[in-house]
């Protein structure tokens, strides 16, 4: 399942911030604010893409870098909160 | 203020290209035209007549005919310089500042620049020792450009009429592109053209027959930060302050035609305009853009200052569709790709300046500049406050204090605040230190690169050249003097004063004019004690204390709102045209070589579907529509490829 989470996750990110840039070579545990991948409105954006693709609110103190500035830290968050992808 | 163009070398067919060069820049100076050659050398002039109406013709030479000068701009103490002269028993014969340059040239030589006071740049021709001397204002106002061809020395006041010249062909300069994705503007001399390079400001060039020299004449400069400030007692800084503006904005009122001023509803403006609106008896004409989004209009400010003023106000308005409309207008006079749309509302402005029959505006800009209005000036020193406890969950809620206007921010926690701006960034003897974020940014935006250009790129790092070009002096002044002089000698010239400055206001034969950089007050407040300027986080303190009296509080007190225009939302809906689906295709992408067609292709489809998008987004999507326009534009290339295809 948590193979699933971050294929979905890892598939958002390259098509929403890196604009289909597959070569871009994405480490699991690569920082997005410190690789200029998401800035401010971007953390919007991935926040949206949680709830809606995985049925969880977020609640302010949840959007922090802790939780959301990697691959791996979103994926594991999500898998936290016992979300599963929506449409899966 | 006007357009010029000229050469150095024996060239056929001189006239005729002189003919074609100034008609390229034709709305430099829609009243007169001139050209003068002579073997080995030529200059042709045309003419927004504003000083000297009727003897101010150009290119003018002296009495004994061994010199000749086109010049665009003004020469703000031409009277006195005149007065000077005439003492000594010089005999002018015109009334115009021009002749001024061709006498203190004949005594002085090259030294006379440090005399004069104005807006210029100018190529004389002296006979006499058979070479052609250009020079540029201080601060980088007036535009000039030069290029070699076939053995000839070519210049000109814009790139356009450079490419009149034979055989040659504008051809983009991928360092230049690599500048403006990450510094907002080319580093000069470094041109988007390559092969053709602008005069630095300040700096002056000799051309002759064995080759060429460059110097400056002039360089912004700053104490070094433990050296005592001759300025210690605040009033009496706001005393020579507010007399030293008042002095810069009155000969600015010089002119043979009425003078107007652009009135934002901020701060900088609106002292000038209150200044101005004192000095003359036939009443201020003022003018604003609004817009009909509430993030970026201001007019509530606008109205209020011009009623307390009592001036004839106009505004245009710029509403969704409009900058969309002008943008390819734009970019042919930025002759720059641009990152940020806020060229176009003042290209309509400019507009309606003309449309009222004036042809000299004063604007406000250059204060943030000289007194460190920018919110990037507090950023730093936020970011070097939050540096000192980087675990500190209450500093970096500062960061939303100095940006109320951007909604995404306001949202974000203290933790994601302060990672975006660096805070935990422990490197404070970085040259860039202020900069960086910004940089770091607007770099972002050149995923969109192809994998070509990225090739011929070969990791090339614009931040590294400029700090590369920083003076010596750089590390020894005080940080907020750093961040000031990066803003004062690059982003100015390069993109303030030309891209929304010089080109806008010229695109419709407008004169702008800037008190704020008089360089006598340049020189005064590069010497103010850095707290002076940015108390605490409060911007431009000295000079709000020094003109408290001119505004009403509700200006007076105002936090600097930085001038924006909507971006990437303004080529959506009513915006969304032709020529932007054109040029943003894949298609055409592909054609001028330069995008990753699928990214950009992708990027169009995320504008158009979310407008609110950030600010990686809003400046990758108006670089890549620029640049695209500049291919089509300069070069012929990308879009008519793409239709050819």
């Amino acid at each position: 399942m948590t193979q699933t989470i971050k294929d979905k996750v890892r598939t958002f990110v390259i098509e929403n911030f890196l604009f289909g840039d597959t070569a871009y070579e994405l480490a699991d545990d690569a920082s997005l604010i410190e690789n200029d991948i998401i800035d401010s409105t971007g953390v919007l954006e991935l926040v949206a893409f949680i709830e809606d693709d995985f049925g969880i609110a977020m609640a302010d103190a949840d959007i922090v870098p802790q939780n959301l500035d990697s691959l791996a830290r979103i994926s594991a968050f999500i898998e936290a909160k016992g979300a599963v992808p929506v449409s899966a | 203020m006007c357009g010029f163009g000229g050469y150095l070398g024996s060239i056929r067919d001189g006239k005729p290209l002189l003919e074609r060069m100034t008609a390229a820049i034709g709305h430099r100076g829609p009243d007169e035209h001139g050209i003068f050659t002579t073997p080995g050398a030529g200059l042709g002039h045309v003419r927004l007549s504003i000083v000297g109406l009727g003897d101010g013709q150009q290119p003018m030479s002296d009495s004994s005919g061994e010199l000749t000068v086109a010049f665009n701009g003004e020469i703000f103490n031409y009277v006195e310089l005149r007065d000077e002269l005439r003492a000594k028993g010089r005999r002018l014969r015109t009334s115009s500042d021009t002749e001024v340059i061709l006498h203190l040239y004949k005594e002085m030589g090259e030294e006379c620049l440090s005399l004069l006071n104005g807006d210029f740049a100018f190529a004389i021709w002296d006979a006499r020792r058979h070479r052609m001397v250009l020079a540029r204002d201080r601060m980088g106002v007036r535009p000039l450009f030069h290029t070699m061809k076939g053995g000839t020395f070519y210049f000109a006041s814009e790139v356009k009429a450079l490419l009149e010249i034979p055989g040659l062909s504008a051809e983009i300069d991928p360092i230049a592109l690599d500048q403006i994705f990450t510094l907002w503007a080319p580093i000069a001399p470094r041109t988007p053209f390559r092969g053709i390079h602008e005069l630095e400001p300040g700096h002056l060039m000799v051309a002759h027959q064995s080759g060429i020299t460059t110097r400056p004449y002039w360089q912004l400069d700053y104490p070094d930060r433990d050296q005592r400030s001759a300025y210690t007692n605040e009033n009496q800084a706001a005393e020579e302050l507010r007399a030293l503006l008042t002095e810069a904005t009155r000969i600015r009122m010089r002119a043979d035609v009425p003078v107007g001023a652009y009135l934002s509803g901020g701060l900088d403006s609106s002292i000038i305009s209150a200044l101005a609106a004192g000095m003359t008896s036939q009443g201020l004409r003022t003018f604003s853009v609004t817009f009909d989004t509430a993030e970026h209009d201001e007019s509530a400010f606008q109205e209020a200052m011009a009623a307390a003023l009592g001036t004839e106000h106009r505004a245009v308005a710029c509403r969704a569709g409009d900058i969309a409309r002008d943008f390819p207008d734009v970019v042919r006079f930025t002759e720059k790709p641009i990152i940020r749309t806020a060229p176009a509302p003042l290209y309509k402005l400019s507009d309606l300046v003309r449309e009222t029959g004036l042809k000299v505006v004063l604007t406000g800009e250059g204060a943030d500049e000289v007194f460190a209005g920018y919110d990037i000036f507090k950023e730093a020193r936020v970011r070097r406050f939050c540096g000192r406890q980087p675990g500190s969950r209450v500093r970096p809620h500062l960061f939303r204090k100095l940006y109320p206007y951007l909604p995404g921010l306001q949202q974000q926690s203290a933790e994601y605040v302060a990672a975006f701006f660096g805070a935990g960034d422990v490197a404070l003897d970085d040259p860039l230190f202020s900069h960086r974020p910004r940089f770091k940014g607007t770099a972002a935006t050149k995923m969109f690169f192809s994998a070509d250009l990225r090739a011929e790129l070969k990791g090339y790092d614009a931040a590294e050249e400029l700090v590369g070009r920083l003076p010596t002096a750089f590390g020894r002044w005080h940080p907020l003097h750093q961040a000031q002089y990066l803003e004062s000698r690059f982003l100015l010239p390069g993109y303030i004063l030309s891209s929304q400055g010089d080109r806008m206001a010229m695109a419709h034969g407008i004169e702008g004019r800037f008190p704020f950089l008089d360089h006598r007050l340049v020189e005064f407040a590069a010497k103010l004690p850095p707290e002076m300027k940015l108390k605490g986080l409060v911007e431009k303190h000295i000079l709000r204390e020094a003109t408290k009296d001119l505004l009403p509080p509700a200006i007076g007190k105002r936090t600097k709102q930085p001038y924006r225009a909507p971006d990437s939302h303004s080529f959506s809906g009513a915006g969304e045209l032709d020529y932007v689906r054109s040029a943003m295709g894949e298609e055409a992408i592909a054609a001028g070589g330069l995008f990753n067609a699928k990214a950009v292709t992708k990027l169009y489809e995320k504008c158009q579907s979310r407008p609110a998008s950030g600010f990686r987004d809003n400046a990758a999507f108006v670089g890549v529509l620029s640049t695209q326009l500049w291919l089509q534009t300069f070069t012929g290339n990308s879009l008519r490829k793409a239709e050819a295809a």
